[in-house]
């Protein structure tokens, strides 16, 4: 009986720490990589292996109390919404020119005759003046107009 | 059990600190946006490594409140930033532009040709 327990003990600990070491390394990952969806790529690690693991391992230790069903309920939640936010957030980051396009090896949306900017700008500034094409459009034209048309 | 905890604790706020580095530094909105999002994870996880190590069920439905509220936080913001963006042009293609600018770009796109 108490080796058993002693073997669910070390199963939940495992479990707790490898959640915990997924998301150590979707900080790494946040910090490391260079554009919005590879920084998605690394946040989403925890958010649907890390919850799981941690949520199993939590429910292995509380077993027997009815909140284990309800720490199950937070991990199939996560499978249901995730998949939504990282479509939504990805979609607006491509539109907005917040994907590094030149380190991208297919593009499947990119538009047959206009040739696609390649560079990576942040958010247009709220305050700009309204008279004038954006800073970031201006530039990023200025700059793949330098480049050519884009090798297809 | 002592050492699990630590090493748990410690792997958590490291990544926590990372993604709120991130959140800092983010150069768009979108960055931040995922930064939050992946930070609300963390917190949860926290949340629940708390509840497996310590045994105390109390604490899990904030749990719950959480996760829904990371969902709803990034699903809206998102929302907002697409609800940003202006057509101009007959290619559809979208840019994050005022509409003034929008219609002057488009305005000299056409006497270019």
């Amino acid at each position: 009986m108490t080796a058993l327990d002693t073997a669910v003990d070390v199963l939940a600990a495992v479990l707790l720490l490898l959640g915990a070491f997924l998301c150590l390394t979707a900080g790494l990952g946040l910090v490391r990589f260079p554009d919005v969806l590879t920084r998605m790529h690394a946040g989403t690690k925890p958010q649907v292996l890390g919850v799981l693991l941690i949520m199993v391992g939590a429910a292995i230790r509380l077993q027997g109390r009815s909140v284990a069903w309800m720490l199950l309920l937070v991990a199939a939640f996560q499978l249901l919404t995730a998949p939504v936010s990282a479509h939504m957030i990805s979609r607006v980051a491509y539109r907005r020119r917040h994907v590094r396009r030149d380190l991208l090896l297919v593009d499947e949306l990119r538009t047959g005759g206009v040739v696609p900017d390649s560079v990576h700008r942040g958010d247009e500034s709220a305050d700009a003046p309204a008279g004038e094409p954006g800073d970031v459009l201006a530039e990023s034209r200025r700059e793949d107009q330098g480049r050519g048309p884009y090798p297809s | 059990m002592t050492v699990v905890s630590w090493l748990a604790y410690g792997m958590l706020g490291a990544g926590a600190l990372l993604a709120l580095v991130r959140l800092g530094a983010g150069p768009s909105l979108l960055d931040r946006v995922v930064a939050t999002d992946t930070l609300l994870v963390i917190i949860a996880a926290g949340l629940a490594v708390h509840a497996g190590l310590e045994r105390d069920p109390t604490v899990v439905p904030v749990l719950v409140v959480v996760s829904l509220l990371a969902f709803v936080g990034s699903v809206s913001v998102a929302r907002y930033i697409g609800g940003m963006l202006v057509r101009f042009g007959d290619d559809s293609q979208d840019a994050g532009l005022p509409q003034a600018a929008a219609e002057r770009t488009a305005r000299t796109a056409q006497g270019d040709r």
